[in-house]
């Protein structure tokens, strides 16, 4: 069973978006759409200032709320990994899924109307690459890879450096991790 | 339809609008499901010319459709990950308002109306008055404007015409200060990309530069591999700079007192003997003239002038010596801000010389390019007159043309330039108050020429209009740069050309043969060129084809071996910390320190600079660039706000001291700005009706520097001082 997880070292996040747009391109995104964006917190008064960026997405979790919630089997998990997908043949757009998202990591494909998200590029993951955006970070921000690797370099990246996930209190257990 | 933000503002998470179209049948699978088993895409290698940092990169297409373009792995310029704008180049190819036709106006002066012609009509009109210019008034009083790579086409049929009047706004409108100031102490000036070591730096020191929203691709690579390594991070600059964010020193300077600072920085460093006295590496002219100047610019002193705390300075100061050489002491890049350029890029190449940090290891690199023959042509005539006989009289040390001069020459009946030749570099939204003039040139000059890609507002004042097709349509020349590791990178085309638009070398080549210069195009195609000029280098067209990107052994050492004396390129052969180049042309042998103007009561300081989405003026109308960042925002600080009566997200006006205002734009509300100061991002408010995106969107910074600071070394226009005021509302 793989266990992806994505790192992001917001120590070296500059918010410059390259991860947005190298995933609507590789993903040809519809227009005024994507899959992850950029949120930039600043905090203090100048000039005690503290500014962070974070490239978000799905987070793959490994307890799907929107997997769960989904009456038709569309949103599933690849190949018995975490990677959360929607197979779009089968998906009504009933938007179940985009109310148990916690992420606000869905949306509805123009004009289709299926639901689309980040796949964590499984198209290129099923060949051993990363991820649109983490193969494009200029800053070499973003990593990629399997968790229950423990040589991997997500792994070992967590075991060194402090972390969190983003709302970790609905025990979805995501699996996008920010280096502080 | 339902649109997200790509770029979220303190983390304000909008409830997602449970609207949209209801799902008719749908059974089709999604793009990723089509991905899975989607056989690999054809790639073609370009070289990047959405900015001047020309990343080798590949074009992945399938058929005629363009899927993506991503950097090529061998390439250092991006180690296979090209930037925001770089990936977004797509857009450059489906930009909905590219130029596809010829154009020649029918209008003069304001009047912007074109009709539709051939090549052949419009390719006619430019050989006859070309002709006409070189008859009656001689060849030299044509003069070029040009910028990128695609540049050489024109200067070498312009050189060739017999003209040297070939300007890039790239020297007096943003490095030539920075060059000159450098070139002055160390006989060499900097290049692209810079060849600063800030992969093995153990401080970097930024001054004003904002890495990370200025996206030069190998810059922010090595600036976060000195983060990585816990490098020391110093940031001078007015506003809380993304670079800023990961600073241990943040210095709030006073807008305009850099040379305070670095005079500030010197007097600690001489003061306190943190130089290396023994290390003979550095030879320098006139260290007790600068250690006697000096004395009296105390941290105290700097206190008063810069607002930077004195005992912040003396520790930044100590910090950045006591691990010099492996100091990057980064000068920057564009550098005209207030008319004094020059000699605060010479206070940073003084201090860098005192660090000894040039040629060592951490510091400055020592850059090699690959020995590329050019191809054989006849030898260019010697123009009649040069553009030195305009120039040199107003800016002695002027080491390049002046775009300004060249403006300055160009209009009116008496004009000393009689047509201009533009290509690839939009004046209106790069040179401060050029409309007026250029209005004056379009009813004057016998002949402009615009060769462009998109209908960017140059256009609209040329006589005729040539449609250039994009990179990815055309074979340019071969990229071979001043770097780290000597490589070769090729620009072929990936696709057909749109419409009738043409590239460059055929455009030159077209002209030359109308105007009988067929003997400097000696070649059908340009393959020809690059081809025979790789196969100089033991490589071939059709090797680089499949490649993209050759690398080169280094023919020379990348840092001076312990213990070696360079000779530098300067008179003395010194490191010229008194220069008496400067004395002997009448300026300050030291760099003086001016205090600057302040902002008039209810007035700010403007900042402007650049944002990783965009690339000066020329990428707003791109289709893809545009949705990440369709317009600029203001920053301003929360105590302006308020005093004003301004909501973040409202639009105003900005209007400067002498009542210019600007087009309307975004307020954004942020403690990131100093509380004298707004920041914008600069490039937008296109005023070129063919530009359907761009057009009207945010405010233009040009439009508001009504008071240039001309720099008396080297012509350079210092934009800074211009202070605005805001006008609620907006039109």
């Amino acid at each position: 069973m793989p266990h992806y997880a994505m790192v992001i070292d917001t120590r070296t996040c500059i918010g410059c978006t390259d991860c947005v747009d190298a995933c609507r391109m590789e993903n040809s995104v519809p227009e005024g759409l994507c899959y992850d964006w950029v949120v930039e917190i600043t905090q203090g008064r100048y000039p005690e200032l503290k500014t962070e960026f974070r490239s978000e997405r799905c987070n793959h979790c490994s307890h799907a709320t929107c997997v769960a919630a989904c009456p038709t089997g569309a949103s599933q998990y690849w190949n018995g990994s975490n990677i959360v997908v929607v197979d779009a043949t089968i998906c009504t757009g009933c938007k179940a899924c985009i109310a148990a998202c916690p992420y606000d990591a869905r949306l509805i494909m123009q004009p289709q109307g299926y639901i689309g998200k980040c796949t964590f590029c499984v198209h290129r993951v099923q060949y051993g690459e990363d991820p649109a955006c983490v193969a494009t970070c200029p800053a070499h921000a973003m990593h990629f890879g399997l968790l229950d690797d423990p040589t991997s370099n997500v792994s070992r990246l967590l075991a060194g450096r402090e972390h969190y996930v983003l709302a970790p209190e609905t025990g979805n257990e995501p699996n996008v991790f920010y280096l502080r | 339809m339902q649109r997200r933000d790509f770029i979220r503002l303190s983390s304000a998470v909008a409830s997602t609008a449970l609207l949209g179209p209801s799902l008719a049948g749908c059974s089709q699978p999604a793009e990723w499901q089509r991905l899975m088993t989607e056989p690999p895409a054809t790639e073609t290698p370009t070289v990047c010319n959405i900015c001047f940092w020309s990343c080798a990169a590949k074009v992945h297409t399938r058929g005629e459709r363009l899927w993506k373009i991503t950097g090529n792995p061998e390439d250092s310029h991006c180690e296979g990950r090209l930037c925001t704008r770089g990936t977004g180049g797509v857009g450059a190819y489906y930009d909905p308002n590219r130029l596809l036709k010829p154009l020649v106006r029918v209008g003069k002066g304001a009047d912007q109306r074109f009709e539709v012609a051939s090549w052949d009509n419009a390719l006619a009109l430019v050989a006859e008055r070309m002709t006409r210019i070189a008859r009656e008034h001689g060849p030299d009083r044509m003069a070029a404007l040009v910028h990128g790579p695609g540049a050489a086409h024109i200067s070498h049929l312009v050189r060739a015409y017999g003209s040297d009047s070939i300007a890039e706004p790239a020297f007096a409108q943003c490095r030539g200060p920075r060059d000159t100031g450098f070139y002055l102490t160390f006989g060499q000036g900097f290049g692209s990309p810079e060849q600063t070591d800030m992969a093995n730096a153990r401080c970097i020191v930024l001054i004003g530069t904002h890495i990370g929203e200025n996206l030069h691709n190998s810059q922010v690579r090595t600036f976060t591999d000195g983060i990585r390594n816990d490098a020391t991070i110093i940031v001078v600059d007015p506003r809380f700079s993304v670079a800023a964010s990961k600073a241990r020193y943040w210095l709030q300077i006073r807008p305009g007192t850099d040379i305070a600072l670095l005079l500030a920085w010197i007097h600690v460093i001489l003061a306190e003997q943190l130089y290396d006295a023994d290390d003979v590496s550095r030879t320098f002219l006139g260290l007790d003239s600068l250690a006697a100047y000096v004395a009296a610019f105390t941290p105290e002193w700097a206190y008063g002038e810069t607002g930077i705390e004195p005992q912040q300075i003396r520790e930044t100061a100590r910090t950045m010596a006591a691990v010099a050489p492996a100091t990057v002491l980064h000068p920057g890049r564009h550098s005209t801000w207030w008319g004094d350029d020059t000699q605060r890029a010479r206070a940073m190449a003084i201090l860098a010389g005192l660090l000894g940090i040039w040629g060592r290891k951490g510091g400055y690199y020592l850059p090699e390019k690959v020995a590329l023959p050019g191809y054989p042509t006849p030898a260019y005539p010697k123009p009649k007159s040069s553009w030195r006989d305009l120039t040199l009289p107003h800016f002695p040390l002027a080491g390049a043309p002046v775009t300004n001069v060249i403006m300055d020459n160009a209009y009116g009946k008496d004009a000393h330039y009689k047509g201009l030749f533009v290509y690839d570099t939009n004046l209106p939204m790069t040179m401060p108050g050029i409309r007026r003039i250029l209005e004056e040139a379009a009813r004057s000059l016998d002949l402009i020429v615009a060769v462009d890609v998109q209908p960017a507002e140059i256009t609209g004042y040329a006589d005729v209009v040539l449609p250039e097709c994009s990179y990815l349509e055309r074979y340019d020349p071969l990229r071979n740069n001043d770097e780290r590791e000597p490589s070769i990178a090729l620009r072929a085309p990936a696709l057909p050309p749109r419409g009738e638009s043409k590239p460059g070398w055929w455009i030159a080549k077209q002209i030359g043969e109308r105007i009988g210069l067929g003997t400097y195009f000696p070649w059908k195609d340009y393959q020809e060129v690059i081809d025979w000029q790789l196969r100089q280098v033991g490589t071939s067209l059709a090797e680089m084809r499949k490649t993209g990107v050759k690398i080169f052994p280094r023919k020379t050492p990348i840092y001076y071996a312990p213990g070696e004396t360079p000779t530098f390129d300067t008179p003395s052969g010194k490191i010229e910390l008194y220069s008496k180049t400067l004395e002997d042309a009448g300026f300050d042998a030291l760099p003086r320190y001016t205090r600057p103007k302040a902002p008039p009561e209810g007035f700010y300081h403007l900042n402007y600079g650049r944002a990783p989405q965009h690339s000066f003026s020329r990428t707003q109308n791109n289709p893809v660039l545009y949705q990440l960042m369709p317009e600029n925002l203001v920053w301003i600080h929360p105590t302006a706000a308020r005093r004003f009566g301004i909501r973040n997200g409202s639009y105003v006006e900005l209007v400067n001291q002498d009542g210019i205002a600007s087009n309307k734009v975004r307020v954004r509300v942020t403690e990131r700005t100093r509380p004298d100061s707004v920041w914008l991002v600069h490039g937008f408010g296109h005023t070129a009706p063919g530009l359907f995106l761009a057009h009207g969107n945010g405010a233009d910074d040009s439009s508001l520097m009504t008071r240039v600071l001309y720099d008396p070394i080297m012509g350079g226009t210092g934009m800074r001082g211009n202070f605005v005021t805001f006008r609620k509302g907006g039109a």
